[in-house]
């Protein structure tokens, strides 16, 4: 069965608004998706005629919430091929469960001066700067990869960088700045031979790509609602539940404690051992549905409509003149997200013009300023499509920049 | 084109064609400031007389040709005329399209009315005076109160 971009469209009320006078051009999906009526639904749904707290409640509704929050996560876990729901720990988002694996991780691995974390150039913030902060609190070394001209890692000093001193190698699956999927299954075989743990940040990846977390080469991952179709404020830490079992808690409060006394507390198994606190509930309801929605459309349909799409962009994008596309320049290894510059004109300026023609498009450094200095710019701006990418909106892309050359020309 | 408010002449003139651009010697207050969303930098210096402005920046073209007005305006004032047109500009920019700039005053600047409109641009806009403010009260100039940006 073919893929009905058309069809799809029709469940993302917001793709009908108009912008500045112009149809809506979506295409700043790596930034936030827009979410199906399927998912607003669901979550509507919950607050009106469900909603009570979970875990706590022995009443009614209090049931009906634990039993939909927990359907939500045994969701999950099947979408990303986890062994079990109890390996789905619910956090606010990608940032949030990239702290709690620095801050849990760091202090059970006991890390001090001459241990070392190795990450990557390519890395978002929230995959750099937990790390700085774990090595400025333990005296740990924070080591990097380096990104090759074409965009994507440098492992030629593979053997050098990972060493028995490396502890955690935490790296981003894919670039929400050059769309290059990183193939981590080397440095994963690396580290693990050296006794570290891989941790993999999949905010890109796991809206985009089918993920098997059993066949991936991580030992923890973390994505985000918000990207894949559902809310913001829910986002998830996958993690093998051996491992998970030995991680000390990161947040404390209640539903993470077996119990409590004024002298002491014992904690809660995984997954609500890092769970403090009431969660986001509704929004991991809606997440449960996004995943329903992603489920039904079939992931590897979603990727190859992508790849069509982006298969289409780079080739009109290189047609444009002035314009130099950061990062891989075919479709394979790569996702999306397609970053570039205008030649002599400023990314903000890009985006302004082609929003008063309604393209909206992310410019600036993404969160990511080491990569835009690994290419010598300060900003840059980026596209990025998604399952209701449509060939006309790469179309209105690119009349939007020529726009742009007119203006500034 | 609602933009048409936005990327006025005399706005893109300044940005292709900067006035006074380039960092300089002496100077007795100097202050680097960026825009942490979009990493648009400028740095200004300025001596304790006003007498001499110099800067250096990279960024959008808001930004740039702010600094290039800012130049033309403050350059060779006293304090209290800088005070006065530095207040002027700021007010503009905060008014959100609702105040007329008074082109006595500001000049050139009175091409940035249309840049208050956009509140995600003000900031750009805002960078060179917010780094000359720092810079002159680090020559011991104090160019007065001026409202906090929240844009």
């Amino acid at each position: 069965m073919s893929f009905d971009v058309a069809r799809v469209r029709k469940d993302f009320p917001i793709l009908e608004r108009e912008v500045n006078g112009h149809p809506l051009v979506y295409l700043d999906s790596a930034n936030t998706s827009q979410k199906p009526v399927q998912v607003l639904d669901v979550m509507r749904a919950h607050q009106e005629k469900y909603n009570g707290n979970v875990s706590r409640s022995v009443h009614t509704l209090g049931t009906e919430s634990t039993e939909a929050y927990e359907g939500a996560r045994a969701k999950i876990a099947a979408f990303i091929g986890a062994a079990s729901p109890d390996e789905v720990v619910f956090t606010k988002n990608s940032t949030e469960a990239l702290n709690l694996v620095a801050h849990s991780a760091g202090q059970h691995l006991r890390l001090g001066p001459g241990d070392e974390i190795v990450i990557s150039e390519m890395e978002h913030h929230s995959n750099i700067v937990p790390w700085q902060l774990l090595c400025e609190r333990t005296g740990a070394t924070l080591r990097w990869f380096g990104i090759t001209d074409e965009g994507r890692l440098d492992e030629s000093d593979l053997d050098a960088l990972i060493t028995p001193a490396t502890k955690i190698v935490s790296l981003v699956h894919m670039s929400n700045v050059l769309g290059t999927i990183n193939d981590v299954s080397r440095i994963a075989a690396r580290a693990h031979e050296v006794g570290a743990l891989v941790v993999l940040d999949c905010s890109q990846s796991v809206p985009h790509l089918p993920i098997d977390v059993r066949t991936l080469g991580a030992d923890l991952i973390a994505f985000t609602g918000h990207k894949m179709l559902g809310p913001t404020g829910i986002g998830v830490l996958w993690g093998r539940f051996d491992l998970l079992e030995q991680l000390p808690p990161f947040l404390g409060g209640g539903s993470m404690i077996e119990t409590v006394t004024m002298t002491g507390t014992t904690y809660a198994a995984p997954p609500a051992r890092f769970e403090a606190g009431t969660p986001p509930i509704t929004e991991a309801i809606g997440l449960g549905a996004a995943v329903d929605y992603l489920t039904g459309l079939g992931m590897e349909a979603v990727h190859q409509h992508e790849l069509e799409i982006t298969r289409y962009a780079l080739d009109t994008l290189s047609g444009v003149p002035d314009v130099r596309i950061f990062g891989p320049s075919s479709p394979e290894g790569r996702g999306g997200t397609v970053s570039f510059g205008v030649d002599g004109v400023h990314p903000h300026d890009v985006g302004q013009i082609l929003d008063a023609l309604g393209v909206e498009v992310r410019v600036g450094h993404h969160c990511a300023r080491p990569v835009c200095a690994r290419f010598g710019v300060p900003a840059m701006t980026r596209a990025s499509f998604y399952l209701y990418t449509t060939t006309d909106e790469i179309d209105a892309l690119a009349r939007g920049l020529d726009q742009v050359r007119k203006v500034f020309g | 084109m609602m933009l048409d408010g936005l990327y006025q002449e005399i706005i893109l003139d300044h940005y292709k064609h900067p006035h006074g651009r380039g960092l300089r010697d002496p100077f007795d207050g100097e202050a680097h400031h960026v825009n942490p969303t979009c990493g648009d930098e400028i740095t200004m210096r300025v001596s304790s007389d006003l007498s001499e402005i110099s800067y250096d920046g990279l960024g959008c073209s808001i930004s740039q040709a702010s600094a290039s007005v800012l130049y033309e305006l403050l350059q060779g004032t006293d304090v209290a005329e800088a005070s006065g047109i530095h207040h002027a500009f700021v007010e503009l920019m905060q008014g959100r399209g609702q105040i007329e700039p008074d082109e006595e005053v500001l000049g050139d600047g009175i091409a940035f009315a249309g840049v208050a409109k956009f509140p995600a641009r003000v900031k750009c806009a805002l960078l060179p005076w917010m780094a000359f403010k720092d810079a002159a009260a680090r020559a011991g100039v104090d160019v007065g109160v001026s409202p906090e940006v929240k844009a």
